[in-house]
């Protein structure tokens, strides 16, 4: 088996970034160590980037969530003389599998994701000082952050070069945050998106590529005044104490199951199945946000958040062939309610608003999950609140109906609560219910009706939140033959019927990156005008040019 | 028809490049003139602008008798627009085109290479006199203040050069391009200059010669290199800069032994043997060799940092487009597209510096750097000519290339000049006997006084053996504007 790759990282010892904390403002420096690559074969020269890079910048990005409260602005820098950051690393991606390309890109563009929306979120605002050379991934880098200062040196160049250079897309939000959010003319958007050298200075600013731009000498000191008042001006609470997130509790078995506190991992190869189980809470609610505060990365909303997370990226990563996830649940759904609504009810404070965006980015990482999803509703489950949205992020829900001969479990039932109404939306800025139910509003109506009800089969499927119930004599054969069916269709075409039905409705920036740019690229990722062995990806360093194949399809 | 021989005077821009029939290009030259002479004035210290300078002046491109000698005041100096004639039925000489007949416009494709290419070697021509603007005010005699001139007039001509590519040839960019070209200076913080030893000081004399020795040859190497391209007019335009390029290079190598003539006279008259003798010899007002040998550490240095990474992509493309070659490219025996072959390069693996074969295509820079120290390593063996004749047992070398770098494989890490990697404690033991102190500096600049009287020289630095232009010792080089 090829190195597992592992998302969770000593924050005591990151190889590419240091973070320092002054106040309400943190300072997050990129210094890519060239021989610290995640795979042999690549040097990571100019500060540019693989996915150890970017799992580094993920954890810091999340710590400073909850282990820093009290930082309001975060400027992004380079520690690098020259040189912001030179985008992902051209020789790695050539050598990668497409998989790994296509995965890599997805995370990348979900940690660009997670800092652009954490001002919104919980008000940390990231902003970008570029000083040098800012090109591809590395102008994609600042363009998820909220602000760009541009030093006015007459060399610094922000630039998107990935089209003239590699022919390849700038597919980490480049293009759509290009017109989306910097609202660039698009002949101009044009025109920047084909010049390898990017623009500089005064027309920056003039094209909005970047917010300012400023005089070099005096860089350092106008963009700290300009921080200072950004952190005095931010409408962010005052927090003087996080709370540390402690190492996830989490052992690998020899047949490649993960066992986590609250969530377990199994796997099927012969199936090509994982089986996903998150367990309810063993303890009962923290009596206030204090007293949940006080147990910290232990609190078991937060704790079940983190390691779904884990299990997550680690099958994402690690575990390509197991083309389907099987989703479950068990435990008390009372139980459970009551953590969750400690959260609902407390959500002005400081963590749980950041436990709740929490679970909103995990759910996000299932809608976006190039896998089958189906949920199984068994009896003894706990489809309540936040966990019953994992039904409606899932492509097929099917439910226990009745008493199974030989279960003892409860019998199955799904709860909603507040959290299915808005606290959690997907991608399109909608609820998961208002996008599966697109085109009949009043059957949201209708499940809010019900909220606070635990809703057998007959119920659940009348208000249409699971596919289909299935009773006793039914359940396991039309499960095996659904299961069946799934594994033996093409890998690709699911992802792609998935994926375009999972996001009914209207597009926003993150489903314009997620959907149109990211098939896009994914498409040009397999070209051979890209990867060809006469292609400007693999031949990038050799001096020859890319051939390319001069047929528009 | 045109006379692309000698240079035509019916422009305010001298040029043999039929200027006045281009009106386009010449409006935009003649914009951008004024803000390169205020660059100019503002430049160079006041009373050397009212001086009447023994410069010379490009008359023609026929390299037999191309230059005419006069007194101007620099201001007034005619920098022109001057290419090497055209070779009939020029064929690119490497890459992919390797064949086809040289590009007289920019192929579109290569329009971003090529631009930047011109921009950072124009980048380098006003550097230089900007790094050596106050050296007129120490100048050791009138003789070398006029080499000074000289050499700083032709960078600017350099400069035009350049200038007129970008603005014949990369429309509305190119002409951004030319106004950067003012905006940026020499150790600005502001703006600097885009390559790093143009951004140094050269706070005194030996360093000046050290600079025109070590990194004006790198100039020549890109010169030579980019007098190869397929894109013809800068093919054209680096040939006949590298006839003025032999000058500053004849004034780096001769302004050195001089430095060294003064030097081990001195040390044979008081009777000194030994060269470590150093306080004695300063005493003498002259420089000691072990500092020369530090001054060249240092100028080598960071010229080989000049020649960028030793495994290059964007040197890999340009090669291969037929943009750039190698030094004497046609007199290389091989495919000159580099299909197969390898170079040997060095990396850095497992804590050690070790040699290993990369595609030839993507060593260009290290096949050019090779190229460079084989070329500067002759004037040393001149040099210790010097020291040999006057029985002094010492040698100057070039350290190695490991040596004191900040770009490529031995960037960030300690070694001597001999090559061998050390700890950081060690070399900051051993730092001050490798490069120059700022107690060097302080001694150098002690010696840095003006002489300014005709036929006479500092105390550090010996005649030449000959005058420019033949002319005799007393010769007054430069008629000083005493306001
Ligand atoms: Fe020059
Ligand atoms: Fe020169």
């Amino acid at each position: 088996m090829t190195k597992r790759i592992d998302f969770q990282v000593d924050a005591a010892a990151y190889k590419h970034w240091r973070v320092s904390y002054e106040g309400p403002v943190a300072e997050l420096v990129m210094d890519v160590d060239e021989n610290g690559g995640l795979f042999d074969g690549y040097l990571l020269k100019m500060n540019s980037y693989d996915l150890g890079v970017d799992i580094e910048l993920s954890d810091i990005v999340q710590r400073m969530r909850f282990e820093h409260p009290e930082v309001k602005v975060v400027v992004m820098k380079s520690a690098k003389d020259r040189i912001f950051c030179a985008g992902a690393n051209i020789r790695m991606l050539g050598a990668a599998a497409h998989s790994h390309k296509v995965n890599f890109c997805k995370f990348t563009n979900e940690t660009r994701n997670t800092f652009e929306a954490a001002e919104a979120d919980s008000g940390q605002k990231y902003v970008a000082a570029v000083k040098g050379a800012c090109a591809g991934g590395g102008y994609e880098l600042a363009l998820a952050c909220n602000h760009i200062f541009l030093t006015d040196d007459s060399a610094s160049a922000v630039s998107l070069p990935e089209v003239p250079l590699l022919a390849v897309l700038p597919g980490t939000g480049g293009l759509t945050r290009v017109t989306d959010k910097r609202k660039v003319r698009r002949d101009r958007a044009d025109v920047f998106c084909s010049t390898e050298e990017g623009v500089r200075g005064k027309r920056a600013q003039q094209w909005n590529l970047v917010d300012e731009v400023i005089s070099n000498a005096k860089f350092d000191t106008v963009v700290a005044e300009r921080v200072a008042q950004m952190a005095a001006d931010s409408s962010k609470q005052d927090v003087a104490q996080g709370i540390a997130l402690t190492p996830l509790d989490r052992r690998f078995g020899e047949d490649g199951s993960v066992t986590y506190s609250s969530v377990e991992v199994a796997v099927d190869r012969a199936g090509r199945k994982a089986v996903i189980t998150l367990h309810g809470p063993k303890e009962d609610a923290p009596a206030d946000m204090d007293a949940f505060t006080a147990q910290g990365a232990e609190a078991y909303m937060l704790r079940l958040a983190r390691e779904f997370d884990d299990a997550i990226l680690h099958l994402r990563l690690n575990e390509m062939e197991l083309g389907l996830w099987e989703i479950q649940t068990q435990g008390d759904p009372e139980a459970y309610a009551a953590h969750e609504a400690l959260l609902l009810e407390n959500a002005d404070h400081w963590l749980a608003n950041e436990v709740l965006m929490l679970w909103k980015r995990v759910l996000k990482r299932v809608d976006v999950t190039s896998r089958s999803l189906v949920a199984l509703v068994e009896h003894g489950s706990c489809y309540t609140g936040l966990l019953a949205e994992l039904l409606f992020a899932v492509d097929r829900s099917y439910m226990m109906e009745d008493e199974f001969e030989g279960d003892n479990r409860p019998i199955a039932a799904i709860t909603l609560t507040q959290a299915n109404f808005g606290t959690v939306p997907m991608g399109n800025d909608l609820t998961r219910l208002e996008t599966r139910f697109y085109g009949t509003p009043e059957a949201v109506v209708a499940a809010k009706d019900a909220m606070g009800a635990a809703l057998e089969a007959e119920e659940a499927d009348a208000l249409g939140l699971v596919t289909e119930i299935l009773d006793d004599i039914d359940w396991e054969d039309e499960i095996r033959i659904f299961m069946e069916e799934r594994a033996s269709f093409s890998p690709d075409a699911m992802t792609g019927m998935e994926a375009n039905l999972r996001f009914a409705g209207p597009e926003t920036m993150e489903t314009r990156i997620f959907g149109r740019l990211t098939a896009w690229q994914n498409w040009i990722f397999n070209r051979p005008n890209a990867v060809g062995a006469e292609g400007a990806l693999q031949r990038y360093g050799t001096g020859v040019r890319g051939a390319f194949d001069m047929e528009r399809v | 028809m045109l006379d692309l021989i000698n240079v035509s005077y019916d422009t305010q821009i001298p040029n043999n490049v039929g200027l006045s029939e281009d009106r386009k290009v010449l409006k935009a030259l003649e914009k951008w003139h004024p803000g390169y002479i205020n660059w100019w004035n503002k430049l160079i210290p006041q009373n050397f602008q009212e001086s009447m300078v023994y410069l010379r002046t490009a008359v023609s491109v026929d390299p037999k008798g191309w230059a005419k000698f006069d007194y101007v005041k620099m201001p007034e100096y005619r920098w022109g627009v001057l290419l090497a004639p055209a070779v009939e039925d020029r064929r690119i000489p490497m890459g992919e085109h390797k064949g086809d007949l040289a590009w007289q416009e920019v192929p579109g494709e290569y329009r971003n290479m090529l631009k930047r290419l011109i921009v950072i070697q124009g980048d380098t021509e006003p550097g230089s006199v900007e790094q050596q603007r106050f050296l007129g005010l120490t100048a050791p005699s009138l003789y070398d203040m006029r080499n000074l001139f000289q050499v700083n007039v032709e960078e600017g001509r350099h400069l035009w050069a350049m200038v007129y590519l970008l603005q014949k040839y990369f429309g509305k960019d190119g002409r951004e391009e030319a106004d950067e070209m003012l905006i940026r200076s020499s150790g600005s913080e502001e703006a600097p200059r885009m390559l790093g030893a143009f951004n140094e000081e050269t706070p005194d004399w030996l360093s000046f010669f050290m600079f025109t020795y070590f990194t004006d040859r790198d100039g020549k190497m890109q010169l030579e290199s980019l007098a190869q391209s397929g894109f013809d007019p800068l093919s054209r335009t680096c040939r006949f800069m590298l006839t003025e390029e032999a000058h500053h290079m004849f004034v780096g190598e001769t302004g050195v032994s001089r430095t060294i003539q003064a030097t081990v006279e001195a040390m044979n008259k008081a009777g000194i043997t030994d060269p470590y003798d150093v306080n004695k010899i300063r005493d003498l007002g002259v420089i000691d060799l072990p500092t020369i040998q530090k001054k060249l550490n240092l100028h080598y240095t960071l010229s080989l940092d000049l020649f960028g990474q030793e495994v290059s992509t964007n040197a890999a493309n340009a090669f291969n487009a037929g943009i750039k070659g190698r030094y004497l490219e046609a007199r290389i025996d091989d495919d000159h597209q580099l299909k197969d072959d390898t170079y040997t390069v060095w990396d850095f693996e497992d804590g050690k510096a070790v040699q290993k074969e990369v595609p030839a295509l993507t060593a260009i820079n290290m096949r050019l750097r090779d190229d460079y120290t084989r070329d500067a390593s002759g004037g040393i063996r001149r040099w210790n000519k010097i020291i040999e004749k006057a029985n002094i047992d010492f040698a100057l070398k070039l350290p190695h290339e490991a040596f004191h770098r900040k770009i490529g494989v031995f960037a960030g890490k300690t070694f001597d000049p001999d090559g061998e990697m050390i700890s950081g404690a060690a070399y900051d033991a051993k730092v001050n006997d490798w490069l120059p102190t700022h107690a060097d500096g302080d001694f150098i600049q002690s010696l840095m006084k003006p002489v300014y009287e005709p036929g006479k020289f500092a105390s550090w630095i010996a005649p030449p053996k000959v005058g420019i232009d033949n002319k005799p010792g007393d010769f007054e080089y430069v008629k000083l504007h005493m306001a």
